[in-house]
C-alpha cells in the first residue's frame, strides 16, 4: 500500500506559487492520479494513531478520494531517519496530518523537539487556529469567535540554548524583522478574506523591549496597508484576564510562539477543551494539520474515549486545503449534528464510547448527503447497521 | 490605613516616596532615604506606580525589585463571594521567580532586522524560588506543589529550573510535588481552576499565569501580592494601574490594597488581625450594599471603607 502510493506520488509535479487562497498561501498539489490525492500521515504518540485511524475511517465511509501515505515518526525511535522521511514524504505530498510526537524533557538538549524540527526544516511558519463556540458543548463562556495567527518558527521555541558557567543557562529569543512582517502580513490577509474586523498583536514589548518591539513595529507597518482593518495591540498578560473574564471582544489576534501557546490553550480550554479544536500550520508551500493544542494524550491512549473531534476538523480543514469543499463540509456538519446530538466522548464530560461517537457520525453522514449516487449510499447505510 | 486603625493593628507607617532619581555614577536607583527605611524595616506596603513609557529609565517597579532583591512573586487567587464571575471556587497561589528568566532585559540587535531576547535561568535563583514555594506550602498548610515549565522545548533552561524544584521537592516530603506544561496548565485553568493548588514557575509564565488567575477572581482590582526578598525584606503591593482618570475622586476600590496589606499581616504573624480585617472586607463585599463602582455598585472609595470598619466595630 505504501509503495503504491509512493509510486502515485513521485509522479506528481509540485506547483507552488503564492496564490493567496483561503487560509493558506501555496496552491494544493493537484490530483494527478484517477483525481485522488495523497497525504502523509504521521500518527504520533499517545492518541494519535487511534485519532487518525477514526479519520481513515471516516474518510472510506464518505469515500473521500484521499489516500494516506503512512509515515511513522516516534518518541521511540532514536535516530533521526525516520524525521527526514517523514519530511521527505510530505515535500513529496504538500500536505500532511499528523498526531503530536512526544518530547521526552529528560532527554539532553541536543535531542529536539521532533514536532518543532518537522514545523522548521518545512518553514511552516503560520499556525491558525479558529476557535468557536459550539452548539451543543456547554462553557462558561458563550458566542466565542477568535482567529489566533501564531508564528510558528522562531522566538521562544529556536531551541537555542547553552550554558555558560555551570549553572547559569541563556536561552535566546529571536525576532526576525522578515519572518513578523510575513507573519503579519499572513494575518491581515486572512483577516480581509474572512471579512474580519479587526486585527489584535498580543507583545510584551514593555518588558522585552527590542524583541517583542520589533514585532510590534512590523505589525503596525503592515497594519498602514490595510486600511480597511483595525489594528490595536494588547499586552500578553492584560491579554489572559480578557480572555478569561470578556473574550468575546476579540477578533484576529497575532502573535509570536510563545504567548500564541499560552493564548491559544487558553482559547480551546474556553471553548470546551482540547478535544474540540483543529489546527493549521501553513507555509509558502506545504501544510500540515494537526489538533490545535498538540497533545500527546498518553493518559487516555488506547482506552477509547479520546474525543476525535479535534482531528476530524483538522481533516475537514485539510479537505478545504485540497479544494475538496463538499466532502469537508459533509464530514464537518455530520461533526456538528452528531455533537447537537450531545453523544460527546469523556473529554466532555460525558461518558461515551468513542466507537459509538464514530458510529453516530457516519449515521449523519448518510442521512445528510443525499445528493451521493444511490449505489453509494446503500454501501454507507449497510455499513451504519453493522455499528 | 484607617481600616488598620480601626481594627488596632499594631502598626506604625513610614510613608516614602520612589520616584526615581539618578544617584552617583549615573545609574537610576531609588531615593537613599527609602532605601534606608526599608532596610530598617524590612516590611513595606506600596500603591501602584507608574511608568512613563519613554521615561528613559526602567520601571520603577523592577528598580525596586533589584534593589531589595525581591525573588519571589506571590499572589494568592480566591474567589470573592458576592463579586460573581464565571469560576467559583478557585483557591490557588501562584509563586513567580521574580529577578530573572525572560525579564532579564538582556537584548540586542544582532544584525539590522535580527534581535535576539535572552532568557537566564540560573541554579541559585531557580532552588531559591523552589525552596521558598514549599516553605510557603508548608506554612499554609497547602497540599501540593505544581511547576510549571516548558521543558520540552527549551531543554536546558526549563530543565534546570525543574532540576531544582525536584530536589528541594525532596527534603518536603509532606508537600506533593506535579510538573505540568504551561500550555497543559492553562488549558486545565480556564476549565477547572479548582485542580491547582500552589504554582510556582519562571518569570514570564509567572506573569502570564497570575493574571489569568486574577482575571479569574475577578480582575486586578482585587487581587493581593507580595514580594518577597533575601534578608526578610518584603514589599507587599496591588498590581493594578495607577488609574489616572480617577485618582483623587474618591472612586478607587480599595480591596487589592487592602488585601495585600492583610497578607502583610500575615506575613508578620499577625494572624489575628488579618482575619478580621480580611472577613470584614470579604463580608462587604458579600452582603453587596456598599461597593465601588468597579465591583458593580455606586459607593464612593470613604464609604466602602467606612463600612469595613463598621463591620470590624461589631466583631468586636
Amino acid at each position: 500500500m505504501a509503495a503504491h502510493s509512493a509510486v502515485l506520488s513521485a509522479s506528481k509535479i509540485m506547483n507552488p506559487f503564492w496564490v493567496g487562497r483561503l487560509g493558506n498561501t501555496a496552491k494544493p498539489p493537484p490530483a494527478k492520479y484517477g483525481g485522488r490525492h495523497t497525504v502523509t500521515l504521521i500518527p504520533g504518540d499517545g492518541i494519535g494513531p487511534e485519532l487518525l485511524n477514526h479519520v481513515r475511517e471516516v474518510f472510506r465511509f464518505a469515500c473521500v478520494p484521499v489516500d494516506f501515505e503512512m509515515v511513522n515518526v516516534n518518541s521511540a525511535l532514536e535516530t533521526d531517519d525516520d524525521m527526514n522521511n517523514a519530511i521527505t514524504a510530505i515535500r513529496r505530498n504538500g500536505v500532511a496530518l499528523k498526531g503530536n510526537i512526544e518530547t521526552k524533557h529528560t532527554l539532553p538538549a541536543s535531542v529536539k523537539s521532533r514536532n518543532n524540527v518537522l514545523r522548521t526544516s518545512l518553514d511552516l511558519y503560520a499556525n491558525v487556529m479558529h476557535c468557536q463556540s459550539l452548539p451543543g458543548v456547554q462553557t462558561r463562556h458563550k458566542n466565542i469567535d477568535i482567529m489566533i495567527i501564531r508564528e510558528n518558527t522562531e522566538g521562544e521555541y529556536s531551541s537555542l540554548e547553552h550554558e555558560s558557567v555551570s549553572g547559569v543557562v541563556e536561552s535566546l529569543k529571536i525576532i526576525t524583522r522578515n519572518n513578523s512582517i510575513r507573519i503579519a502580513d499572513y494575518a491581515f490577509k486572512l483577516a480581509r478574506e474572512r471579512g474580519r474586523r479587526r486585527v489584535t498583536a498580543v507583545h510584551k514589548a514593555n518588558i522585552m523591549k527590542l524583541a517583542d518591539g520589533l514585532f510590534l513595529q512590523c505589525c503596525r507597518e503592515v497594519a498602514s496597508g490595510y486600511p480597511d482593518i483595525t489594528f490595536d495591540s494588547m499586552i500578553v498578560d492584560n491579554t489572559t484576564m480578557q480572555l478569561v473574564s470578556k473574550p468575546q471582544q476579540f477578533d484576529v489576534m497575532v502573535m509570536p510562539n510563545l504567548y500564541g501557546n499560552v493564548v491559544s490553550n487558553v482559547c480551546a480550554g474556553l471553548v470546551g477543551g482540547p478535544g474540540l479544536v483543529p489546527g493549521a500550520n501553513y507555509g509558502r508551500d506545504y501544510a500540515v494539520f494537526e489538533t490545535a493544542t498538540r497533545n500527546t494524550g498518553k493518559s487516555i491512549a488506547e482506552k477509547n474515549i479520546a474525543n476525535p473531534t479535534a482531528m476530524l476538523l483538522a481533516s475537514c480543514l485539510m479537505l478545504d486545503h485540497l479544494n475538496l469543499n463538499d466532502y469537508a463540509s459533509l464530514i464537518r456538519n455530520a461533526v456538528l449534528t452528531t455533537m447537537n446530538e450531545t453523544r460527546v466522548t469523556q473529554l466532555c464530560a460525558e461518558q461515551c464510547c468513542c466507537e459509538v461517537a464514530r458510529g453516530n457520525l457516519c449515521c449523519n453522514l448518510t442521512r445528510i448527503h443525499i445528493s451521493f449516487p444511490a449505489k453509494l449510499g446503500n454501501e454507507m447505510r449497510v455499513h451504519t447497521i453493522h455499528f | 490605613m484607617k481600616i488598620f486603625e480601626a481594627a488596632k493593628a499594631p502598626i506604625r507607617w513610614e510613608e516614602r516616596n520612589v520616584t526615581a532619581i539618578r544617584g552617583p555614577g549615573g545609574k537610576w536607583m531609588i531615593p537613599p532615604d527609602a532605601k534606608e527605611s526599608m532596610d530598617k524595616n524590612k516590611i513595606g506596603l506600596k500603591g501602584p506606580l507608574k511608568t512613563p513609557i519613554a521615561a528613559g529609565h526602567p520601571s520603577m517597579n523592577l528598580l525596586l525589585r533589584k534593589t531589595f532583591d525581591l525573588y519571589a512573586n506571590v499572589r494568592p487567587c480566591v474567589s470573592i463571594e458576592g463579586y460573581q464571575t464565571p469560576y467559583t471556587d478557585v483557591n490557588l497561589v501562584t509563586i513567580r521567580e521574580n529577578t530573572e528568566g525572560e525579564y532579564s532585559g538582556i537584548e540586542h540587535v544582532i544584525v539590522d532586522g535580527v534581535v535576539q531576547s535572552i532568557k537566564l535561568i540560573t541554579e541559585q535563583a531557580s532552588k531559591r524560588i523552589a525552596e521558598y514555594a514549599f516553605e510557603y506550602a508548608r506554612n499554609n498548610q497547602r497540599a501540593s506543589v505544581t511547576a510549571v515549565h516548558k521543558a520540552n522545548i527549551m531543554r536546558m533552561s526549563d530543565g534546570l529550573f525543574l532540576r531544582k524544584c525536584r530536589e528541594a521537592a525532596e527534603k518536603y516530603k509532606d508537600v506533593k510535588f506535579t510538573e505540568m506544561y504551561l500550555d497543559t496548565v492553562c488549558l486545565n485553568m480556564v476549565q477547572d481552576p479548582t485542580q491547582f493548588d500552589v504554582l510556582v514557575m519562571p518569570n514570564l509564565y509567572g506573569d502570564i499565569l497570575s493574571d489569568l488567575c486574577a482575571g479569574l477572581i475577578g480582575g486586578l482590582g482585587v487581587t493581593p501580592s507580595g514580594n518577597i526578598g533575601a534578608n526578610g525584606v518584603a514589599i507587599f503591593e496591588s498590581v493594578h494601574g495607577t488609574a489616572p482618570d480617577i485618582a483623587g475622586k474618591d472612586l478607587a476600590n480599595p480591596t487589592a490594597l487592602l488585601l495585600s496589606a492583610v497578607m502583610m499581616l500575615r506575613h508578620m504573624g499577625l494572624h489575628g488581625h488579618a482575619k478580621k480585617i480580611e472577613t470584614a472586607c470579604f463580608d462587604t463585599i458579600r452582603d453587596r450594599k456598599v461597593l465601588t463602582k468597579d465591583l458593580g455598585g455606586n459607593s464612593k472609595c470613604s464609604e466602602f471603607t467606612e463600612a469595613i470598619c463598621q463591620k470590624m466595630k461589631d466583631m468586636d
